[in-house]
């Protein structure tokens, strides 16, 4: 653990043990809100946010938590910056608020987040707990972002927004309703799988 | 009237699993056998439907005359939590042979995000006390429903040759979204 800096723990979120693809944590978030890429960028920084802090303040308290009722005490900070989280996308961005609707309150139970207060975070000092938060949080976003694009460009023929076929394109609706985002994650996760065989370094499994 | 059409609506056209996407951590973690599906699907219609009628209470008797919105997402954490583990020992003392079936999966549930989204959502709809629980049933049922049809798909699905990068979840995806394909059948049949 010694020689690993700062750097390689925020990197092996981002790509080696990416939550989404390798770990496969948070799915709910990631099925739900990825019609289109904003909605994935928005829920992957509210989670980041909701990570970061959480785990700092776990890392602070868990000195002084017993360990029989460490659960309920991470899951109270959890909720307590979902909240905040919650209450900051409404007062400043009410559409984004909009869409992602009750997804917001329930990054309370992502497992992604208890996960890694409980796996990394609590057995580690703050500055490599919060680099392996941004990480973290990091591949989550990535993830929801590329999944969001790849709907909506199939779906809607956009881009964040932006028209990429142009009107002679007959958007595949189905990619933006449910079934899409089972199918494009479903394959995406293959994809991933087939390179990490590949043995391409900066995809190799974290040992 | 409005009750059975929650109840419907909840268990075939907004599915829980397929539609709303929740639960998905069970659904392809609890998916592989078909017993097994079945004690993870009755345990959680079990806490939902508790879950509903508490959660009620909780937000029409404390958090709303009180003026305490804010505190919404934190006390049903609490309360969910407290739950399960209350209902644990209860089962393991009055019923023990129920304990052996659901035992393991009763903490589990904890973390299902279902349960927190029953709550959720009926709060955000204001449905009456009855209507809540009806919900809250049905939603349990729609979930029972799709991991035991999911289950025996996987069960066939041991014995054919899949593509090495599909198998695990991948290949669990996709039939998963091929059966929110077969779901959307069910639009339009009731409508809330």
């Amino acid at each position: 653990m010694k020689n690993e800096t700062l750097l390689s723990h925020f990197g092996k979120g981002l790509i080696q043990n990416n939550p989404v693809f390798v770990q496969v944590l948070g799915m709910c978030p990631t099925l739900a809100v990825t019609t289109s890429a904003v909605n994935g960028l928005a829920m992957g920084a509210a989670t980041t946010f909701v990570l970061f802090f959480s785990a700092a303040i776990a890392t602070l308290v868990n000195v002084i938590v017993p360990s029989q009722v460490r659960i309920p005490v991470y899951a109270v900070i959890i909720a307590t910056f979902v909240t905040i989280a919650d209450l900051i996308l409404k007062a400043f961005f009410p559409p984004l608020s909009a869409a992602l609707g009750p997804y917001v309150p329930l990054i309370v139970v992502n497992c992604m987040i208890l996960g890694r207060i409980e796996a990394f975070a609590t057995r580690n000092p703050i500055l490599p707990s919060l680099a392996d938060a941004l990480g973290m949080g990091a591949g989550f976003t990535g993830a929801l972002m590329v999944l969001g694009a790849i709907r909506e460009l199939l779906g809607a023929g956009e881009i964040f927004g932006a028209v990429i076929f142009g009107s002679a394109y007959p958007p595949m609706l189905i990619m933006i309703l449910p079934p899409g985002a089972f199918l494009v994650l479903g394959i995406l996760m293959a994809l991933f799988n087939h390179l990490q065989e590949k043995d391409i370094p900066i995809l190799r499994k974290a040992g | 009237m409005q009750i059975v059409a929650v109840f419907f609506v909840a268990v075939l056209v907004n599915n829980f699993v397929l539609y709303y996407f929740v639960g998905i951590c069970p659904f392809i973690g609890v998916s592989k056998k078909v017993d097994a599906a079945t004690s993870m699907g009755i345990a959680v219609t079990f806490v939902m439907t508790i879950t509903a009628a508490v959660t009620w209470l909780i937000n029409n008797l404390v958090l709303i005359p009180f003026g305490l919105p804010f505190l919404e997402y934190v006390s049903y954490i609490v309360v969910i939590a407290s739950l399960v583990q209350f209902l644990e020992m209860f089962i393991k003392k009055t019923f023990p042979e129920l304990y052996k079936t659901l035992g393991i999966f009763l903490p589990l549930i904890t973390t299902n995000c279902a349960i927190l989204f029953v709550a959720l959502i009926q709060a955000m709809r204001s449905y009456g006390f009855i209507t809540s629980i009806a919900f809250g049933f049905g939603a349990g049922v729609g979930f029972t429903l799709a991991i035991v049809i999911m289950a025996g798909i996987r069960e066939q699905l041991e014995v054919a040759d899949i593509p090495r990068p599909f198998r695990g979840a991948a290949i669990t995806l996709i039939v998963a979204g091929v059966l929110a394909l077969a779901f959307m059948g069910f639009t339009g049949l009731v409508s809330a």
